[in-house]
């Protein structure tokens, strides 16, 4: 038996689960879709992971979720910890690179910029309202261009001469790129063209003001396109480097950050067990609470007939009413 | 006469007492609700900020509740809220509504002016009514802000944070319903009473200041209480203003209380040197201010397309490495998923956090 710690990173697109070992060696990663249903993703990833390793024989020791669905993922899972994508990110990118000083983390509908300074984190800055420049716009594009968005960097790369795209906005972009397009300019280079805009794009919003110094990570699902890729290189004037498993790389800080916790604290998981995930049937509701004028939407998620948790409510109202609940129940035993 | 007026925060508590003391009719907006923002972004042109919608949310349910007259206050500067009383009536009367809207000006030398215009306000009111009515509301201003000090304090300590949190709204319900100011006083006094009460966590919380906007500073609605967002995560806030400093400041010509303003801006040097507008030099120097006093980290916040914020926005970096203080900005629209909020909000006070622990004790904490 191998004891590995498990990393779940629920993104608005991708669902990704890492096992890592006590060496925080990669044992399997699945990377897959959410597709708006992060219950179903995280159902369906843990499962592919516990058929992958099933011969090889597995305890897992700890869990750590983090993304915009960690919580929902630490209550299907039973977290040991849950933590913001800034902080998983930047202790999965200073394992594999001590001495990293910049990280660009671009996602589906986050793209972000950390700054580190002896590993640990000095500032960072994430896209505030405006979701242009993220892996959602690109597979946007894509499947306009009807192109794969596997093979949109590497159709980007080709390109000699790059076309000058509108970066300011993600509309005007596409209108842009339409308009090159009806000119005749090749799709290469139109790609390509919207590489560079992305990239200003970035750097003008999100890395507004910021010093970049070198060496620099680029990870996230994003990461997978040459064609952005040579893009910063060009802009920024220095080389990137690219991790081999950048598209896990938040997955993967929340497996050391569950171990490091694990082994400091010497205390026994929180997780739930794998039949708990696999074999009950999970419902999500909401309704508006008629508490106070604040209307909430509160998330109810329940196992079978068990409630599981409550969110959204402003008030904490439902959150601890469920919190009551359980240290009764854990009295009475 | 029946009144209304907008919401900022517990405002509309001390706005009650005053119109009392007017002997008016005083019609407050229902609290802000989901009714009330899509009602304020239905019919506000897109490219206002955020205080404007809710502000004119405010007044449409309030006229639908019966009042009759509007009291805003308007002011002058760059900062386009000076004219949002005229857009307000504008809007207002493009909707078929019949009102009547006061606006009040900032008086610019005598403090006779101020108490001359709200006489004018209430009916066959005294000269010395009118400041009596000014004294009960003020004095319930002030208990309200000792009670939000001292909630501020006690929150991020406890370990039973509901427990807090129910406590400071029964007191500010108390505290609205008191008939005096000794009345205001006690049930503010009772409440920190009670927090101190409560069992607290050893050791110091963070502590971080926020800075901006002052209309998003006030109302909760508007910050999505980033206050107790805070305190939940045992980070103590700082408040860079006050409703007592902000209408001293800005309605009440700088006569009921000694102001702040001038060490502000005097904190402001050299980073920024000129009125901006809006609350621009205050975000400037509460920012140095903060940072002097030994702060873990500042967040600004603000309304998106806030100018004098932008202008802010771009100069707090420059503090930010020299004072040597984290500093985050967070901008607020009609978004009602806070998902994105309490990330950025983790992700500062985890930043902050790792920083201020040494090395050792950073997965400890983690």
């Amino acid at each position: 038996m191998v004891d590995c710690y498990l990393g779940v990173d629920i993104g608005s697109v991708s669902t990704n689960l890492v096992l890592i070992d006590n060496g925080c060696h990669l044992i399997e990663k699945i990377y897959l879709r959410t597709q708006g249903n992060p219950v179903k993703a995280v159902i369906e990833g843990f499962a592919s992971l516990v058929e992958s390793v099933s011969k090889e024989g597995i305890t897992i020791k700890g869990v750590g979720t983090t993304g915009s669905g960690r919580y929902l993922s630490s209550v299907l899972l039973g977290a040991d910890v849950i933590k913001n994508e800034i902080t998983a990110h930047a202790v999965a990118a200073a394992h594999l690179y001590p001495d990293v000083k910049t990280i660009i983390e671009i996602g589906g509908q986050d793209s972000k910029i950390i700054m580190l300074r002896n590993g640990i984190v000095n500032d960072f800055a994430m896209n505030t309202v405006c979701a242009a420049g993220t892996g959602s716009f690109l597979d946007q594009q894509a499947s306009r261009l009807n192109i794969n968005i596997q093979d949109f960097g590497e159709r980007a790369a080709l390109s000699k001469q790059a076309v000058r795209i509108a970066g300011r906005c993600g509309v005007f972009a596409e209108s842009d790129m339409i308009h090159k397009q009806q000119m005749g300019y090749p799709m290469e280079d139109i790609i390509m063209g919207l590489c560079e805009a992305l990239v200003r794009n970035y750097l003008n919003n999100v890395g507004k003001g910021k010093k970049i110094e070198g060496p620099v990570v680029f990870q996230g699902g994003v990461a997978a396109n040459a064609g952005l890729r040579r893009a910063f290189e060009k802009v920024l004037g220095m080389p990137i480097k690219v991790p081999q498993h950048y598209d896990v790389m938040g997955a993967i800080g929340a497996g050391i950050l569950a171990m490091e916790k694990i082994q400091r604290s010497r205390i026994n998981t929180q997780f739930r067990g794998g039949t708990f995930i696999l074999e009950g049937d999970f419902k999500t509701s909401s309704h508006e609470c008629q508490g106070c004028p604040n209307i909430c939407e509160v998330v109810c998620i329940k196992r079978d007939r068990e409630v599981l948790a409550y969110w959204g409510d402003r008030c904490k109202k439902w959150e601890s009413s469920l919190n009551e609940k359980t240290s009764i129940g854990l009295q009475v035993v | 006469m029946k009144v209304t007026f907008p919401h900022m925060g517990n405002m509309h508590i001390a706005i009650k007492a005053l119109m009392a003391g007017l002997k008016l009719e005083v019609v407050p907006p229902p609290s802000i609700s989901k009714r009330t923002f899509e009602l304020g972004i239905k019919n506000s042109p897109e490219f206002a900020c955020m205080p404007l919608k809710l502000n004119l949310g405010n007044f449409i349910e309030a006229l639908e509740n019966g009042a009759d007259t509007i009291v805003m206050a308007g002011g002058w500067g760059p900062c386009r809220f000076g004219y949002y009383a005229q857009v307000e009536r504008d809007i207002l009367e493009g909707l078929g509504y019949q009102f009547q809207m006061i606006v009040l000006e900032a008086p610019d030398s005598k403090a006779y002016d101020l108490i001359q215009q709200i006489k004018a306000l209430g009916e066959n009111v005294s000269f010395w009514e009118a400041v009596k009515a000014i004294k009960y509301g003020w004095s319930k201003l002030n208990a309200l802000e000792v009670l939000e000090r001292q909630f501020d304090y006690y929150l991020p300590r406890a370990r039973d944070k509901d427990r807090v949190e129910m406590i400071y709204d029964g007191a500010v319900v108390n505290i609205d319903r008191a008939g005096s100011k000794t009345e205001a006083d006690e049930a503010a006094g009772q409440a920190i009473k009670k927090m101190g009460m409560v069992d607290l966590k050893a050791g110091l919380p963070l502590k971080i200041g926020i800075v901006g906007e002052i209309y998003t500073m006030f109302e909760p609605a508007a910050n999505y209480d980033i206050y107790r967002l805070l305190g939940r995560m045992d980070v103590q806030v700082s408040r860079s203003a006050y409703l007592t400093e902000w209408l001293n400041d800005h309605i009440m010509g700088g006569y009921v209380k000694k102001s702040n303003r001038k060490n502000l801006i005097a904190c402001a040097k050299p980073y920024l040197n000129y009125e901006v507008g809006g609350h621009g030099l205050e975000t400037v120097g509460n920012t140095v201010h903060f940072a002097r006093r030994q702060h873990d980290g500042i967040i600004q916040i603000g309304p998106l397309t806030c100018m004098p914020e932008i202008v802010a926005q771009s100069i707090i970096p420059s503090i930010s490495e020299k004072e040597g203080v984290p500093c985050m900005t967070l901008w607020f629209d009609e978004l009602s998923g806070t998902a994105g909020l309490s990330t950025r909000l983790e992700a500062f006070v985890d930043m902050v956090h790792r920083k201020k622990v040494p090395a050792d004790n950073h997965i400890k904490e983690a």
